[in-house]
């Protein structure tokens, strides 16, 4: 089995690290499109509730 | 640490595969053109639907719709990997051409099957969520690892898989199944064969290379060419019947009408073509061409639709 270089070891991360950022605005978008879909579903209403 | 140290792998394929597979790659197995013909039939069937819907609702239900057909694009992939990698339209795949390790497709098509399906019940309604598991379902166990490589029937029966979508954007819309949903989901129903048949005339090589029963394989050209044309001819004949019970005006029916004829037209060409190359271009065409008349009739209810709300249909 041939080592992998470091230029492919390079080239790995950058692409971890893509991966990553997709995997992030993925998590964040499915953040924004719970919230939004409780206000939508539930009302403004949701937040006006005694402590 | 080193990339090469991340991936609890022996064989530097699989630590390519496992270490460095590019977003563009997982992205490729949720099959993004088929899914983009799904988010447009999809979101014609809840654009055509009575009631209406919230907006956002209807953007994630379109979401939802179109996510879970690409999980089961990638569920198809991880399945059909070793077919895949013996036919020259598919050998570039992800997984045969050693991008993707193929236990991460399965991941990531369970894992986008079950969140779809579960953000179309909690955001739209669970009937139209109940709608799509099937046709996840449906596609991944009963076509890719059932009737696929068991039938010349497989597209035929595997078809109702991708004529799900309009039906559920409608009932996401309304919460129930209606006779105009069914309409939508025979239209792609019968569109299918007559589609799939003409792709396994010109690529007959490759599905036999890999062993998969096609029509043209089994029961020969012209058996096939003859089932394009019937096909053709029911799916004209369903395709104007929207105008007759009210589902569809002027606009639709002029559209339905010119499209459809040269369907006929086209599938009726193949059908009188013998010639070895000549036919393989026939079926190229008629391919080719079914997608844009898939478009089009769609395209039409949609445009017949706006019509008849601002009054000009």
């Amino acid at each position: 089995m041939a080592a992998p270089t470091d230029r492919t070891d390079a080239e790995l991360l950058a692409r971890r690290k893509r991966r990553s950022l997709a995997l992030g605005l993925v998590l964040g978008a499915l953040v924004i499109i719970f919230y939004v879909l409780t206000i939508v579903k539930v009302g403004p209403g949701v937040f006006d509730r005694p402590l | 640490m080193k990339a090469s140290q991340l991936a609890y792998v022996d064989d530097h394929r699989e630590i390519v595969a496992a270490a460095g597979a590019r977003v563009e790659d997982y992205f490729a197995l949720l099959k993004p053109r088929v899914m983009s013909l799904v988010v447009f039939t999809a979101l014609v069937g809840l654009l055509l639907a009575p009631g209406g819907i919230n907006p956002f609702i209807g953007f994630v239900a379109v979401l939802c719709i179109a996510v879970g057909a690409g999980a089961s694009g990638a569920l198809n992939m991880w399945y059909d990997a070793d077919i895949d990698a013996v036919m020259s339209r598919t050998a570039n795949r992800p997984i045969p051409a050693g991008r993707v390790d193929r236990d991460d497709a399965l991941a990531l098509g369970l894992i986008l099957s079950v969140f779809s399906v579960v953000l179309l019940g909690l955001a739209a309604n669970w009937l139209a969520a109940g709608l799509l598991a099937f046709t996840i379902l449906f596609y991944a166990v009963i076509y890719t690892i059932w009737l696929k490589r068991a039938t010349p029937q497989n597209i035929v029966i595997g078809g109702a898989a991708g004529s799900f979508p309009p039906m559920i954007g409608w009932a996401a819309v309304t919460g129930t199944v209606s006779i105009e949903g069914c309409i939508l989901f025979l239209i792609i129903f019968l569109w299918t064969p007559p589609h799939f048949w003409a792709l396994a005339l010109y690529k007959q090589g490759d599905y036999a290379a890999a062993g998969i029963p096609m029509l043209p394989n089994v029961a020969g050209e012209r058996a096939t060419k003859v089932q394009i044309l019937l096909y053709s001819l029911v799916l004209v004949a369903v395709s104007l019947v929207p105008p007759f019970i009210g589902f569809a005006g002027g606009i639709y029916a002029v559209a339905a009408v010119v499209t459809g004829l040269y369907f006929v037209f086209l599938a009726w060409r193949l059908f009188r073509t013998r010639e070895d190359v000549a036919m393989r271009k026939a079926a190229r065409s008629l391919f080719a061409y079914s997608l844009s008349y898939l478009f089009i009739i769609f395209l039409a209810f949609v445009t017949d639709h706006l019509g008849q709300i601002i009054g000009v249909a």
